[in-house]
C-alpha cells in the first residue's frame, strides 16, 4: 500500500529531525555539560551577589564542580542567599572559601571556591560561611576617589 | 445515517422556489423567480448564458444566500439553516458540476468512494462493492484504477455523476452536463440521467443551454431571462409554444427577444463617420 | 478628492482584508482537532511538505555553513579570535540563519506548491464539490496542510543548523585548520540550550505558523484562473518571506535583548 512507504519517509524524516536537534542541544549546546552526577546541596551567603545568575558554573582550580541553582533574598538578615549543587565526587572541607569572580575582564560571572583545611568536609544542607561579595564597580570608584580625597588632605596640611 | 433534526415533509413538491432575488455586488442576477420541482420528475432549467442558472443550483444548495425570497426542499427552508443542518440536508443532494469536479489526487475508485467513507461507517467490502455497483451504472466499472487525468472529459463527467449518486441522493443537480461533449457521449449522459432519475426514484434539476437532449429527456421545463421566469410547461407545450423568446431558443435563431448586439452606440458613430453623412 | 477617496477605499478593503483572515484563520484552528484524528491526512501532507524539501534544505544548509566558516574565520582573524569561529557559527546558525533562512527557502519551494494546490482545486471547483458532498474542505483539506507546515518547519530548522555546524566544522577545522578541540569547546561553552537552541526552535515554529496559513489562505483566495493561480504564488512568496523577516526582528528583540 502506498501508505505504508509514506509512514517509512515521514518516520525517517522526524527521525532525522531529532537527531538533528539532538546534535545541537549536546554537540553544540551545553547540554553535555549538566551533569548526570549525583550532587549535594549547599547554600552561601553574600553581600552582594553582582551579576551571578542560576546555571553559573561553580569552578574549583578552574573545574567545574559545580553549578549555581537559585539565587533568593532573605529578609531577615538582608542578604543574597546562593544554592548551589555540588558534586558528590568532590569534596570540600567546612571552611572552604566562596568568591564571585568574573571570567575574562568583562565576562560572565562565576562563583569560584577555595578548598579550606579543616578535617570536617561539607554535608548536604551545610553553608559556607567564608564568602567573598561581587566586586562592585560604583564601590570600588567611590573607594578610590574617598582615598584620592583623603591623600589629598593629608598632603595640604602643614 | 442520521435524519435531520425537523422531519421532512414528504408530499408535496421537493423544491419550492419562491419570489426569489439574488444580486452579485450591483448586479442583479435574479428578479424574483417561482418554480417547483415535483418528486420523482426530470427538470431542465434552461436560459442563455449568464442568466442565473448555476446561480439557482448553488441557491438550492445553499453555497449562497438568496437577498430575499425562500428556498424550500423537502420542506424545511435552506437560507435559515446553520452550517451543521445544511450539511444534514447535502447528504441527501448530489451535485454534478460542470466538468466534473474530481478530486485530481485519488484515483476513479476513490472519488466515488469518498462520500461512503466519509459519511458511513461501512467495511472497505461493502465499499469496494458499493463503488463498483456506482460506477458499473454509469458504465465505467473497467476504468476505477485509473485518474482522473487519465480520461476523457466525458468519461470524468461520467465518474462525477457516479459519485454525485453514491448516496442515493433524493435531489440531483446537473450543472450543464451536456456542455462540450461528442454526439455518443451527449447520447449516453442524458440516457443516464433519465434512467438514474427513474431507477432511485430521485428528483433531477438540470441546468443546461442544450435543447435537443433536454427537451428528449425532460419532465418539464423552466426558461429563465433576464433575471425571471420566461416561460415553463411541458416539453410538447414548448416545442409548439408561439412565444417569441421560446420559439428562439427552441429554433436557435441567432437574433429575437435575446438581442445579437451586445449594447453599443451606433455603428456609425463608432466608425467615426457623422449621423447621416456618406 | 478622488485619491483621499481612494485611500479610504484602500484602508477599507486592507481592514476587511484582515478580517477575514482572522475569521479562516480561527476556521483553521477550529478544524485542527477533527483533523488530528484523521491522522493520515496529516502524515500524508508531513511528506509532501517537509520529506520533499529535505534536500534543498541539506544542501543549502551545507553552504550557508561554509559561507559562515569562510567570512567568520576572515572577520575574526583581525581580532585574534579565530579560535571563536565554532562559536560564531553556530551561534548564527542557531538564533538566526536556521529559522529565517529555512523559513524564506520554505516559502518558495512548499509554500508555493500548496498555493498552487490549493488554487487549482478552488478552479477545479474540487473544494466546491467537497462542501456540497457535506464535508467540510477546510478541515479535510486546509487544516492537515496547515498541522503539516507547522510539524515540518522546526524539523527542517535544525536540519539546517546541524548541517551549517557541520558545513563550518569542514570549512573551518579541515579547510582552514581551526584547532579542533577549540571549535567544539567554544561552541559548547556559548551556546545555551535553552535561551539558543530552545529560542531558535520557538522561531521556527512561529514561522511555521505564519508561512504555511500565508500560503493556503493565498491559494485559497486565488481567482480560479491560470493567471489567477500564478499570481497568487508569487504573492505567497513575496507575503511569506516579509512576514517572516518582520516577525524575526520582533522575535529577536523580545528573546535577545535581555541577555
Amino acid at each position: 500500500m502506498k501508505s505504508k512507504a509514506i509512514d517509512i519517509w515521514v518516520g525517517l524524516f522526524v527521525v532525522v529531525g531529532a537527531a538533528a536537534l539532538l546534535f545541537l542541544a549536546l554537540k553544540a549546546g551545553n547540554l553535555a555539560s549538566f551533569s548526570t552526577q549525583a550532587t549535594y546541596r549547599v547554600n552561601a551567603r553574600f553581600d552582594n551577589i553582582g551579576g551571578l545568575k542560576p546555571r553559573a558554573p561553580v569552578k574549583s582550580a578552574g573545574v567545574v564542580v559545580g553549578r549555581v541553582v537559585g539565587i533568593h533574598f532573605d529578609d531577615k538578615t538582608y542578604n543574597a542567599v546562593a544554592d548551589i549543587d555540588l558534586e558528590t565526587q568532590y569534596k570540600f572541607p567546612k571552611d572552604s572559601s566562596a568568591k564571585i569572580l568574573t571570567s575574562g575582564l568583562l565576562g560572565e560571572q562565576y562563583l569560584g571556591l577555595e578548598a579550606g583545611g579543616d578535617q570536617t568536609m561539607l554535608a548536604n544542607n551545610d553553608r559556607i560561611t567564608n564568602t567573598q561579595s561581587a566586586v562592585v564597580l560604583e564601590n570600588l570608584i567611590s573607594q578610590f576617589l574617598f582615598n584620592k580625597a583623603a591623600d589629598g588632605n593629608s598632603k595640604d596640611k602643614p | 445515517m442520521n435524519e435531520p433534526a425537523a422531519t421532512p415533509v414528504t408530499d408535496g413538491p421537493l423544491v419550492d422556489i419562491a419570489d426569489l432575488h439574488f444580486s452579485y455586488g450591483a448586479r442583479p442576477i435574479l428578479s424574483g423567480v417561482t418554480m417547483q420541482f415535483r418528486r420523482g420528475k426530470v427538470i431542465a432549467v434552461m436560459g442563455g448564458s449568464g442568466s442565473g442558472k448555476t446561480t439557482i443550483l448553488r441557491l438550492i444548495g445553499g453555497q449562497l444566500r438568496p437577498d430575499s425570497g425562500t428556498v424550500r426542499v423537502a420542506g424545511q427552508e435552506i437560507a435559515a439553516m446553520n452550517e451543521k443542518a445544511l450539511y444534514v440536508v447535502r447528504r441527501r443532494m448530489g451535485m454534478l458540476f460542470q466538468f466534473g469536479a474530481l478530486f485530481t489526487d485519488m484515483s476513479v475508485f476513490e472519488n466515488v468512494a469518498f462520500p461512503l467513507r466519509e459519511h458511513t461507517d461501512l467495511s472497505d467490502e461493502l465499499v469496494r462493492d458499493l463503488v463498483l455497483m456506482k460506477l458499473n451504472a454509469v458504465g465505467l466499472r473497467g476504468a476505477h484504477e485509473l485518474m482522473p487525468g487519465e480520461i476523457s472529459g466525458g468519461m470524468a463527467r461520467r465518474v462525477a455523476l457516479a459519485r454525485a449518486i453514491a448516496l442515493d441522493p433524493q435531489l440531483i443537480l446537473y450543472d450543464e452536463p451536456f456542455a462540450g461533449l461528442d454526439p455518443i457521449s451527449l447520447g449516453v449522459t442524458a440516457n443516464l440521467i433519465r434512467a438514474l432519475t427513474d431507477a432511485l426514484g430521485a428528483t433531477s434539476v438540470l441546468v443546461t443551454h442544450d435543447v435537443a437532449e433536454s427537451l428528449a429527456i425532460a419532465d418539464y421545463v423552466y426558461f429563465i431571462a433576464s433575471g425571471k421566469v420566461a416561460a415553463e410547461g411541458t416539453p410538447d407545450e414548448l416545442s409548439r409554444s408561439t412565444d417569441p423568446f421560446v420559439r428562439q431558443f427552441v429554433d436557435g435563431a441567432p437574433d429575437g427577444p435575446v438581442p445579437f448586439h451586445y449594447p453599443a452606440q451606433s455603428f456609425a458613430a463608432d466608425l467615426g463617420l457623422r449621423e447621416g453623412s456618406r | 478628492m478622488n485619491a483621499i477617496a481612494a485611500i479610504g477605499a484602500w484602508s477599507i478593503a486592507t481592514v476587511r482584508g484582515v478580517g477575514d483572515a482572522t475569521r479562516f484563520f480561527l476556521a483553521v484552528l477550529g478544524q485542527i482537532p477533527r483533523a488530528l484524528l484523521r491522522f493520515g491526512l496529516v502524515r500524508d501532507q508531513v511528506h509532501f511538505v517537509g520529506n520533499y524539501s529535505v534536500v534543498i534544505i541539506g544542501v543549502s544548509g551545507l553552504f550557508v555553513g561554509f559561507v559562515l566558516g569562510l567570512q567568520g574565520y576572515y572577520t575574526l582573524q583581525r581580532y585574534g579570535s579565530e579560535q571563536a569561529l565554532g562559536l560564531l557559527v553556530a551561534l548564527s546558525l542557531v538564533r538566526e540563519l536556521g529559522p529565517v533562512v529555512t523559513a524564506l527557502l520554505f516559502a518558495g519551494r512548499a509554500g508555493t506548491s500548496l498555493t498552487a494546490e490549493i488554487g487549482l482545486m478552488k478552479a477545479g471547483e474540487q473544494l466546491s464539490a467537497m462542501e456540497m458532498m457535506a464535508v467540510n474542505p477546510i478541515g479535510r483539506v486546509i487544516a492537515p496542510r496547515f498541522i503539516a507546515g507547522v510539524i515540518a518547519m522546526p524539523i527542517l530548522a535544525a536540519l539546517f543548523s546541524a548541517v551549517g555546524i557541520i558545513g563550518g566544522y569542514i570549512v573551518g577545522v579541515q579547510l582552514i585548520g581551526v584547532d579542533e578541540g577549540a571549535f567544539w569547546a567554544q561552541m559548547q561553552g556559548g551556546v545555551d540550550v535553552w535561551s539558543d537552541v530552545g529560542n531558535g526552535v520557538i522561531k521556527s515554529i512561529v514561522f511555521g505558523i505564519a508561512v504555511t496559513f500565508v500560503a493556503l489562505r493565498t491559494g485559497f483566495e486565488a481567482s480560479p484562473t491560470p493567471e489567477g493561480v500564478s499570481r497568487a504564488t508569487t504573492r505567497t512568496v513575496v507575503t511569506a518571506s516579509l512576514t517572516v523577516l518582520a516577525l524575526d526582528f520582533i522575535l529577536t528583540a523580545l528573546m535577545f535583548s535581555g541577555s
